[in-house]
């Protein structure tokens, strides 16, 4: 009995946060729109029976899920939302990696600290850290000034409103998710390991090719997979950072619900969005099952 | 099998291999290596023996080039290494905690080292069965370092060591976790090695019986000081303090003062009512010195009557009988109320043995017995 209730609070947990709302947008996704409250049709009229039932299935189509592959918008969006993804976890694994290496060899009595510093950004508002950066790439802002003042450029640099923007900001913001599950495995590295290596014939380069990475890999799939997943529907940073050029999934999603008040097409590129998210979040779920397998 | 043939250190013309000079090793404010200086010759098994923490990990780690002297130098065939890096050293380690590599199986753990010289891969392959057969460990090959038992580990660890066939081979503790019959197999199997390659061996070990067994010399350390450093025979027979004696096997000391009573001999007296001791000694002692006998258990003769001819005699009765199968340990109490140990071999069964506990008995030993030491 009390296993039973152990078991059932996560499930009535993910009911809830989870099924429920997911049911809702497919239900939504399969509508058609009208201008009312809510905004599409049908809706499941429970006053008018079983006939009010039978209505309401047959009122349900795959047409918004026809449209998304009529209009290239979509297809593009969704492309150009995996490349930027793509290439920001990269960067942002090129960035984390040294900072959580640092952290690990760092003396103990600074490891502490250097763990506060990666996550005291937590502390102010993600809005506000975004328009923070507005403040330091535009073409009057911080980092244009500083660069004009030095006489590295002498016309101020175009970044706000680029996918440049657009990576810095991803790699700003999701550093510490980068940082934080390599750190951890860095951090049980055995250091008679890279010794063990070296007394072996490496040098120090190979035995960190051939001992160091290795042994954080599952780190570094961690951080790459908690990156990735969310910058890939990441809608506030393209729609900041990014301009009109930038074509990120999030920010489709975000004009049909908003400006063009489309929610059942906007439902359906969201069912569409979490297909494509399945598979990412089913192979990390793979890799933090197989480390805990190997850590036993 | 170490005879009178193979003996460098007597030769003052012999090269050492690795020579420490005055060498101190500090941590932060702690001495773990304490003005030490130490030559070993090429072809050597050399043993280092101490209770734990006494710094013979921290002697390994500095020969292996993990560890740099604080003060002094370490030379290796003559040139100073302090500073050289552990893969430009022809020096391989046997960790104490093995060190195995967790993301690679057992094969590719003893293959690490020869495929960083890029050997042919032929080779590799002969040289990695040759050592999975030398452990037994042909069935564990391609199992992971977590999938095997630790002793298991510590043959791959010991496997990956050899498998370079360095010109020198430290090895921590390479058999403390195998059982009795399986490390007297690797302790030969290990001289065997050693005979045929020529390979320079510092094994450090907790077990004396293993050093005794393997060594060509033994180096009893303390406190990061070297106590003695010599042959098993001569730590075992004449060790030079009452530390050394007691470190190595189970040893009497009786306490006293000492009495010069003709050539090399002394007249000890030890306790108010008992008869003196006579001993020999190459070492003089004064009139009046307070020196401490050593003698092994086995030099003792525990007999019912007090021998005619024994020259040391004493009587005591049997407070404990140890039963080790082969022989037994019988703990004698004197009337002072100090016990000495006697070791006698079971020649009989045990339900036939002359003495049982409480039984009053005499033991003896004879001038030459003993070991006389300086307090
Ligand atoms: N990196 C270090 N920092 C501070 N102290 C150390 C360090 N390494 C060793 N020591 C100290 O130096 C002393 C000698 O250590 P060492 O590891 O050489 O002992 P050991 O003789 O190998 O002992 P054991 O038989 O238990 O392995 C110990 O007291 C230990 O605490
Ligand atoms: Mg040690």
């Amino acid at each position: 009995m009390r296993r039973f209730f152990l078991i059932a609070v996560p499930y009535l947990w993910l009911l809830a946060l989870f099924l429920v709302p997911f049911i809702i947008v497919l239900k939504i996704s399969l509508s058609d729109t009208a201008l009312a409250i809510p905004p599409y049709t049908p809706t499941l009229d429970f006053s008018a029976g079983w006939q009010g039932i039978k209505e309401f299935l047959t009122g349900l189509d795959l047409e918004n899920f026809v449209w998304l592959t009529e209009d290239d918008l979509y297809w593009k969006a969704y492309l150009s939302s995996l490349m930027i993804a793509l290439i920001s976890t990269a960067l942002t694994l090129l960035v984390g990696y040294p900072i959580a290496y640092g952290m690990a060899r760092a003396p103990e009595e600074w490891r502490a600290t250097l763990m506060m510093l990666i996550i005291l950004p937590f502390w102010t508002s993600f809005l506000i850290r975004v328009y923070a950066w507005i403040g330091i790439l535009s073409q009057e802002g911080v980092l244009n000034q500083f660069l004009l003042w030095t006489g590295l450029i002498d016309q101020p640099l175009i970044i706000l409103n680029t996918k440049i923007a657009v990576y810095i900001g991803i790699v700003y913001t999701y550093l510490p998710f980068m940082i934080l599950p390599i750190y951890a495995a860095l951090d049980r590295l055995d250091e008679s390991l890279i010794e063990a290596a070296e007394d072996l014939g490496c040098s120090r380069l190979s035995a960190f090719w051939l001992v160091t990475i290795p042994l954080s890999r599952n780190g570094i799939v961690a951080g790459c997979f908690l990156v990735f997943i969310p910058a890939l529907g990441e809608f506030v940073i393209p729609s900041l950072l990014g301009g009109s050029g930038t074509l990120m999934i999030g920010k489709v999603l975000w004009e049909e619900f908003f400006s063009n008040r489309d929610w059942p097409v906007a439902s359906a590129v969201a069912i569409v969005l979490l297909a494509i998210l399945v598979i990412p979040i089913v192979l990390f779920q793979r890799n933090q099952q197989k480390q805990a397998e190997a850590e036993q | 099998m170490n005879s009178t043939k193979f003996a460098p250190w007597a030769d003052p013309e012999a090269k050492p291999l690795i020579r420490f000079q005055n060498v101190t090793k500090r941590f932060g404010t702690f001495t773990a290596i304490d003005n030490l200086s130490l030559d070993i010759y090429e072809r050597e098994f050399f043993a280092l023996l101490g209770p734990s923490g006494c710094g013979k990990t921290t002697m390994m780690r500095m020969l292996g080039g993990f560890e740099n002297p604080t003060e002094g130098r370490i030379e290796l065939a003559g040139k100073d290494i302090s500073g050289v890096p552990p893969n430009k050293r022809a020096v391989n380690m046997m960790f104490q905690s093995y060190a195995l590599f967790p993301h690679l199986t057992v094969w590719d753990n003893i293959a690490f080292g020869l495929r960083r010289d890029s050997k042919p891969k032929p080779e590799i392959e002969a040289r990695v069965a040759e050592m999975l057969k030398l452990t037994r460990l042909e069935k564990f090959a391609k199992r992971k370092p977590h999938q095997i038992s630790g002793g298991q580990r510590q043959r791959v660890a010991l496997a990956r060591s050899l498998a370079k066939a360095p010109k020198l081979l430290l090895l921590d503790e390479p058999l403390g976790a195998l059982d009795k019959k399986l490390r007297q197999d690797t302790q030969f199997e290990l001289m065997d090695i050693q005979e045929k390659t020529g390979t320079t061996f510092v094994i450090v070990t907790h077990d004396q019986e293993e050093a005794m067994t393997v060594a060509s010399r033994v180096a009893v350390m303390d406190e990061g000081r070297l106590m003695q450093v010599a042959t098993p025979d001569r730590i075992y027979e004449s060790p030079n303090s009452i530390y050394v004696a007691d470190f190595i096997g189970e040893v009497n000391i009786i306490e006293g003062t000492a009495t010069p009573d003709g050539e090399e001999t002394y007249r000890i007296d030890w306790a108010d009512g008992q008869e003196p001791i006579r001993a020999t000694s190459a070492r003089s002692f004064a009139t009046g010195e307070k020196c401490a006998l050593a003698i092994r258990p086995e030099k003792v003769t525990i007999s019912a009557d007090r021998p005619a001819e024994a020259v040391n005699a004493v009587q005591g009765k049997v407070l404990d009988i140890a039963y080790l199968g082969n022989i037994s340990t019988y703990h004698v109490e004197l009337p002072s109320g100090t016990v000495i140990k006697a070791q006698t071999a079971n020649t009989r069964r045990i339900s036939r043995r002359s003495f049982t506990w409480d039984d009053p008995v005499w033991l003896s030993w004879t001038v030459t017995g003993g070991v006389l030491l300086a307090e």
